[in-house]
């Protein structure tokens, strides 16, 4: 049972990094996002569940934390993203579609 | 869960956070310094997790369950005053 929580904490520690990399490495404000929220979100929800596995005391504070992150990372993030486009952040260049922009458009016309 | 996994696990967490430092330095918009903001903090409680565990101490789990609240409530104020709120 312990060597499940080693690999299950493994896998969120793993998925962590992926995501603190992404923030570095990415284009634009829209685009880290997307690498920050999702990865670190998986990350830590994994690393607190397998925490929870190897040490089965603390199983439900440990539930209680990751449940608490998966209901409010995306709702930070969505508001950070809201914010980016409202103070008139732009795409990358490399950019194929924007869609706030043709619905904008649309509104006008 | 030996000495060298749990080495391996905190170098991959602490090394995470050092990358998004370098992004909340260089960022050239106030909303990458957010977003950095965002990912640090979401690591640093999965780290104090951890921390609790090699440490054994309870009262860290605590910790971390105050700092992701603390955490939420000054991002979406910091999402308002990006907006031009309050």
């Amino acid at each position: 049972m312990e060597l499940v929580g080693v690999i299950i904490t493994g896998i969120g520690a793993l998925f962590l990094f992926l995501g603190n990399f992404g923030i570095l490495r990415l284009p634009d404000v829209y685009n880290r996002i997307q690498a920050g929220t999702k990865c670190t979100t998986f990350g830590t929800f994994f690393t607190t569940i397998g925490i929870g596995i190897i040490q089965p005391e603390w199983f439900w504070k440990c539930l209680l934390i990751a449940i608490f992150v998966l209901v409010t990372n995306p709702i930070s993030s969505h508001a950070i993203a809201r914010a980016a486009k409202k103070s008139g952040v732009s795409l990358c260049d490399r950019s194929v579609v924007d869609q706030t922009k043709e619905f904008e458009e649309k509104e006008e016309a | 869960m030996n000495e060298t996994i749990i080495i391996i696990y905190l170098s991959l967490i602490v090394g995470g956070i050092l990358l998004s430092l370098i992004r909340m330095f260089l960022g050239p918009t106030a909303a990458d310094r957010a977003v950095a903001v965002d990912t640090i903090t979401t690591t640093i409680v999965a780290l104090l997790v951890i921390l609790a565990f090699v440490f054994d101490r309870y009262i860290y789990l605590d910790a971390s369950l105050v700092y992701s609240l603390l955490s939420f409530v000054g991002l979406c104020a910091i999402a308002r005053f990006m907006e031009g709120g309050f």
